[in-house]
Order: C-alpha cells, then structure tokens, then sequence
C-alpha cells in the first residue's frame, strides 16, 4: 500500500528534506486516527510521514493477528489464570471460594501422595522421550537409509519399508483408552498374552500390574514407546527426506559406515526436530493420564495427573487445580532445559 | 447458586469454554470452574392424598442410573412406573459407569442435567462434599411421606433402619437414600465346603484354618481376593474388628480418633490374615483393573474356597456359577473367647446410593421417583432383575429365592442387632480407596507387616484430620 503511494505521487517538498519549518509535523491524535482509515482517506499530511510506513506495517500484521491471539487469550490464556487464581482458593465446588494463601502448596508439600506419585511421574519425563526417540530415530533411520545400496542410490531403506512406516503408524490411529485396556489384558498376570508367550518357553513371567512398581514403571514405558513411537518414526523419516542426497553420496565416497553416516550427517541434520520432539514426548509422558487411569490398578502405581484426578473428584478443586498448576511449572521448565540443552548452532542446508 | 455476585458468574461463564484447553490438568479444572445457575426450576404441583410430594404431572424427568452389575432394567421398571402415573410428564433413563465424569461438573454449575441419580460405582462422586456445598437436596420430605402401597405407614418406617444414618453425613438431613441391603462377608460354595472338603462353615479363626489346611491338601486355595481391588479385603475384615474388640473400635475409626487403626483388636485381626498369607493359603495373581471378575471366576471353577465379596456376586458372577454351586456367605468367624461381639456379627449397610440434586429440575418428580422405587411392585422386579434384597421390609417374603440370597437372608435375620457399618468408607472415601486399598496390596502379598499396616493407616486417618479440605462428621 504504502510502496504504490510513494510510486504515483511523490510528496512536492521531497527534496527540500533539509529546510526547516517546512511543514508541521502530523499530531498525535492524527496518527491514532490514521490507525482506523484506509490510506486513500489519510490526509496526506500524515501519510507522507516517515512514521507512517511502521504504522502501516504493524497495522497490516496486528489485522491479522488480532482474531487468532483473541481466541488464544480467551481459551488458554485466560484458563490458566483462572486456574493459578483457584490454587489459591479452598474452592469445593460450592458458591464461596476463599482466598487462603499459599495453604495449598503447603498442603502439597507435606503430602506423600503427591511426592509419591511426583517421582513416578518425572521418572516417566526423564525416561520416556529417551526411549521412545532412540527408538523413533532407529526405525526412521532404518527406512530411509538403513538399506542396502541399489539402482545406483546413495541411500534406500530397509526392503518394505513402505510398509513398515504405515504399520508403525497403527497406534497412533487407536484411541488411548483402546491402548490402555488392549495393554491391561496383554499385561495380565494369569492369562496375558505376554506371560503366556513366556510360559510356552518355560518362563513364569511376573505380576506386572500386581503390585511390585518396578514392573508396573516397565510396563508403563513400555505402553508410552509403543503408543508414541510411530509418530516418531514418521516425523523422523519426513525429516531425514528432507537431507539432501548429494551429503549422502559424498558421506559414502569417504568410505562411510551406516553409524557414521548416522551419527556424522543424519542426525546432525534433523537435530531441531528431534528437540521438538523431545519436548513433545516429555510433555505426553509427564501426563500419561489416561493409559494409568484405565490400566493400572490404583495402589500399584500412581501419577501426578491421576493424584491431581483424584482429589477432583473428592471435591478439592483448590488443591487439585494447585497441582495442575506445579504440573504446568513442570512442563516448563523441562522445556526449557531441553531448549537449552538441545541448542545448537542451525546448520543450513 | 445462592449469592453469587455477577461479577463472578461472568468470570465464571467464560470459563466453561476452557475445556477446549490441551493441556490436559489444568484443562481438565477450568472446565469445571464455571459457575452461573439457572433458577427455572419446575414449579410444585399440589399435593393430594394420590399425590402427597406434590409432583407436577407435565414436568419432565430425568434419571440416570450406574450401569454396573445391576444393569438398570429394574430401573426401567420404576420409570415406566412413573411414566404411566404421569402420561404427560417426559420421563427418560440413561446409563452410565462414569457417574462423576458426566453429571458432577453440571451440579457443580448449577444445571443438573439430571433429578434422580444412582450414584454408584468406582467413579461415584463424594456425597460428602455435595452436601457440604448445598448441592443436594434434602429427602427428609420423602422419608416423612407415605409410603406407595400403605398410605398408613411413612417410607421411612416402610423401610430397613439405617437409611436416614447413611444418608445423613453429620447433618440433621437425608441427602442419600440406598436401595438394596448388601451382606459382606465370606462367600463360599456349600458344595465344595460341605460336600467335597466335608467340613462345616468355621464359626472360629481355628476352624478356619483347619479348613484352608485341608483345602490345600486337595490342592485348593482357602482364600482368595482380587489383586486388583486389594480393598475388597475389608469386608470380610470389617464384622472382625468389631467382633474381636467391641463398638468402640469401630466408632474410633469412623470419628478419626487418635490411635484408632493401632487397637489391639485391629493388630490380632491383621495377625490371622497375615497367618493366612504367610502359609500360602492365598490366591493371588488377578491382577487388572477387571480382578473381581477374574477372581469369581477362579472361586466359581472352584479354585478357591472364600472370598472377600458382597452379596451382589451371585448376581454379578452367574455366567460362570455352574449348577449346584449353593453359593453362601458366612459372617466373619471369631477369633477367640474373648471377643466382645457373638459370631453372626454382620457389615450389612443398606447400599446402593440414590441422591436428587438440589437444583434439579423436578426435585418432586425425583423424589416421587423414589417413592415408587420403595413400592412392593418395584421391590420385587429389583430382586428378580438383579438378585439383591430390597431395602423394604417383607419385600420378597414368600418369593423363591436363590442360595446366594438365601443364605444372606439368613445371615441378616442370624445377625439381629449385630450389624456393623463402616460410615468411614462412606465418609471419608479416600481411607478406604486409596489407603487401606494400598496397604491390603502390599499386606496381602506379605510384602508389609501388621506393624506397618496399622501404622500406615493410622497416619492416612491422622492425615485426613489435618486436612481443612475434608468436612469432618462430629460425634453426634
């Protein structure tokens, strides 16, 4: 807009920029009110100020942006003040909520459930993304340039490759509270699956959601990888086709090996998504919600959010939403460590 | 809600939109702190002698109901009662097993979605807090109205006593009144006690043990319990502690008093089970969240000779209960001769909860709901729907009942005055759920010593004492 005003008319006094008292600079008010009208309807005055093309610009952005950022501070901004706010409260769900201070963290902090069920929860934070993205990055290795060398290629992936990324993918298409019971029953102790397949080669498997926690934290890993892996190895592998061929081929002409190449071209190459997906990961573990509430028996093991569930259904919601405030401070801070952990100097290719 | 300020109901409002919210715990509570409330409640109808409660006979009703091991045909029943008394009024029944979930957040806002509700299940709401905050309304003008079928008798007096207590939670109201009387205890097949192992049901802890030694001789297990629910254990626990140590052993429990779980009476209850783990006699392995079922599954293929169950198994396992099984219940056996209540003793509580909301839309037409459900017609499909004994005195006399009900018939009748209820499960939920549920896990696998059970459950009981978050029921 403002390129095609300069371009038809260019303001009479343009080059006499030096003479002083020439013209009056535009007002304030005026400039406030330049902010609603459309150019042809700006006196020209203003116009041909030097302000006005930053005006222009930041009104062109914020015109876009002003809906979008409404509707965030709306849902998710003004919740998670709500919620801070009723942390503070001893809110039961009644009319009254009063304000008591830092009572409830205090509660918190002197609550053995909460440290219980805290410490299974970062276990799962810390452990979870690790497992889950090797494993991701394995698979996604494996089908785009895990393969032998064919037709004259650089890189291929392992022979049906195709396939794998699809049934890779299955999980994710099943809801999770599919997952948890399939998995429940897969996990049994009597007649699971995975105690009956130990049984034909003469292992008596153990009780995993019986009781012993180290089990029941396998198992619960074991669930979140599986579930989670998929997507993983799809994001991986769309990341690691984005590599050019030609570092490939001149990675191979060196005389690299498949972990050299691994370690030395890919994963240099798609380190950004993989901190992506490591927060992400982090951030599906940390609440793991609905795998716990559906599979595990209440006494055997026990996260933040089922903890936090659990004193919502009593009523508490003051407490409860205290804890899903320390949950939200959680989430952050291992964002920004893997941020500052993960960063690295952005290699362009 | 009563004296709300507009202020507040606006922030609230914009809150109900928050659900949307990804980031699931705090999403999850925003979304329930909405608040505003609608006070289109249905006007009463006039009472008259056809219609004491004063329903309005075109106002719509809405009753939800758990749909667990009673399903909620005999529900239907009560329904379709209503809908043929009051032909205009709308009345629908939905099912449910997630009670909280899909009713707790609108009585929270004040816009129940429904007037009746069976409030059962493990995701139940706390009754406790409901009326703490209002939420529920008070049933006392039903317990004082005439029952259906003798105009001359109120409900109340119609009914087992008990109700107005279990539904009372320290006030002077009723804000919960139960449909079935549940008999706890030790369930076992007479088959296979009296027949195959030829032994008479042990009226003593030495008798018992006399059993299990010679079930495991014939490679049966004496007892059982489901892994996955460790709490069952409590009731054939329960009748024990106040067989062994009298009332007050029990009282302190409920009223939280200090040293409560570190009776005497407590230690040589835990030191009998803790015989039981330590000589093998236990079953284990029912491990999932389906446990119970796994579990009288095991008992009816006649793996195991007690358990720890309610009378609603003989309904809830008879897919699987073979012919002949003569299922049974035993009250708990005593301990020695010193114990301060006879053999008989019984945990029998009138179970199966129903509550109005107080800002429902048809509170009259919920409690003539209720009204309906105490009748003789609607007694008597409950027990052939579901198996379990009505809560209305003399209901199913002269009915042909099955062994299982029988025999808890029997218990009840044998039990007299000794009935013993446990208010600290229905008060204080989390005791029971989360901590004795806990420690029973590790108890029962001999991972935890009597010591450290009571200790373990007295610390959660003095917990729940400090906690200002918990409405504490006073000694009345």
């Amino acid at each position: 807009m403002s390129t095609e005003i300069r371009a038809d008319e260019r303001p009479p006094k343009e080059g006499e920029s030096g003479s002083t008292g020439a013209q009056k600079p535009p007002g304030r008010l005026l400039f406030a009110a330049a902010v609603l009208l459309p150019p042809r309807f700006t006196p020209q005055r203003v116009r041909y100020d030097r302000r006005y093309r930053t005006l222009d610009k930041y009104r062109f952005i914020v015109g876009f942006l002003a809906i979008p950022l409404a509707f965030y501070g709306l849902f998710v901004i003004s919740p998670f003040l709500q919620a801070i706010y009723y942390s503070f409260t001893d809110w039961s769900g009644g009319p009254v909520a009063n304000f008591i201070g830092f009572d409830n963290y205090v509660k918190m902090w002197n609550d053995e459930r909460f440290w219980d069920s805290t410490v299974t929860s970062v276990t799962l934070l810390v452990v979870a993304p690790v497992v889950t993205l090797v494993l991701g990055m394995f698979f996604a290795y494996m089908i785009t340039a895990g393969g032998r060398h064919r037709k004259g290629q650089a890189v291929s992936g392992v022979a049906g490759s195709s396939l794998y990324k699809v049934v890779y993918f299955f999980p994710q298409v099943l809801s999770v509270a599919i997952i948890a019971v399939i998995w429940g029953r897969v996990f049994n102790t009597n007649s699971g699956l995975l105690n009956g397949s130990l049984d034909l080669v003469g292992i008596d498997g153990p009780a995993w959601l019986g009781g012993e926690y180290s089990w029941a934290l396998i198992a619960m890993l074991t669930v979140l990888s599986w579930s989670f892996v998929g997507f993983y190895v799809v994001l991986f592998s769309a990341a690691m086709g984005s590599i050019p061929r030609d570092i490939y081929e001149a990675a191979l002409l060196d005389g690299a090996g498949r972990s050299r190449t691994f370690f030395g071209v890919t994963l240099p190459l798609i380190w950004d998504t993989v901190r992506t997906g490591w927060i992400y990961m982090g951030i599906q573990a940390l609440d793991s919600f609905a795998i716990v509430l559906v599979m595990m028996p209440k006494h055997v093991l026990k996260v933040t959010p089922v903890f936090l569930y659990e004193r919502f259904q009593e009523g508490q919601y003051g407490y409860a939403t205290s804890i899903g405030v320390v949950l939200l401070v959680l989430s952050v801070v291992f964002s920004l460590i893997i941020m500052r952990v993960g960063s690295r100097d952005r290699i362009e290719f | 809600m009563r004296s709300t300020g507009v202020n507040r109901r606006d922030v609230m409002k914009r809150a109900a939109a928050a659900s949307l919210l990804t980031v699931p715990a705090v999403g999850a509570l925003s979304s329930c702190a909405s608040g505003g409330g609608s006070e289109d409640k249905t006007e009463k109808g006039t009472k008259s002698k056809k219609n004491p409660l004063g329903v309005k006979d075109n106002a719509p009703l809405t009753v939800y109901i758990f749909d667990g091991g009673y399903g909620d045909k005999y529900a239907q029943y009560v329904t379709d009662m209503y809908g043929k008394r009051y032909p205009e009024a709308k009345a629908t029944q939905k099912k449910t097993t997630k009670i909280s979930q899909q009713l707790q957040t609108k009585i929270i806002r004040g816009k129940p979605s429904a007037d009746v509700i069976n409030n059962s299940g493990a995701d139940d709401m706390t009754p406790g807090t409901l009326v703490k905050n209002g939420q529920l309304a008070d049933l006392d003008e039903l317990l004082k109205a005439p029952s259906y079928d003798d105009p001359s008798t109120t409900v109340e007096e119609s009914l087992v006593p008990g109700m107005r207590e279990m539904g009372a939670f320290g006030t002077k109201g009723c804000y919960q009144l139960n449909l079935a009387v549940t008999v706890y205890g030790n369930w076992y097949s007479e088959r296979l006690l009296n027949d195959e192992l030829e032994m008479e049901y042990p009226e003593t802890w030495d008798d018992m043990l006399a059993v299990c030694r010679k079930a495991k001789s014939k490679g049966i297990h004496g007892w059982s319990y489901p892994g996955g629910h460790p709490r069952y254990m409590l009731f054939s626990m329960y009748a024990m502690f106040a067989q062994v140590g009298g009332r007050e052993v029990i009282e302190a429990m409920d009223y939280l008093e200090p040293n409560a779980w570190k009776h005497d009476a407590v230690k040589s209850v835990f030191e009998a089970f803790e015989e039981l783990v330590a000589k093998k006699y236990v079953l284990t392995g029912f491990d999932g969240t389906e446990a119970h079922t796994e579990m009288q599954t095991a008992w009816t293929k006649g793996k195991c000779v007690f358990v720890p169950d309610g009378s609603w198994v003989e309904n809830e396992a008879k897919d699987t209960t073979p012919k002949g099984f003569r299922m049974a219940v035993g009250a708990t056996p005593s301990l020695d001769k010193g114990d301060a209540l006879p053999f008989g003793t019984l945990y029998s509580p009138p179970g199966e909860p129903f509550l109005i909301p107080e800002k429902a839309q048809n509170v009259q037409g919920g409690m003539e709901w209720l009204r309906m459900m105490y009748s003789k017609d609607a007694s008597r499909n409950f027990f052939n729907e579901v198996g379990s004994i009505p809560v209305l005195k003399g209901a199913i006399d002269g009915m042909k009942l099955p062994p299982g009900t029988e025999s808890a018939q029997k218990a009840i009748t044998a039990a007299g005055d000794n009935i013993v209820i446990p208010f600290f499960k229905e008060w204080y939920g989390q005791l029971f759920d989360e901590d004795f549920n806990g420690v029973m896990g590790k108890f029962m696998l001999g991972d935890m010593s009597v010591k450290q059970a009571m200790d373990t459950m007295q610390k959660a009981c003095d917990r729940i004492v400090k906690d200002p978050d918990i409405t504490k029921v006073k000694k009345a």
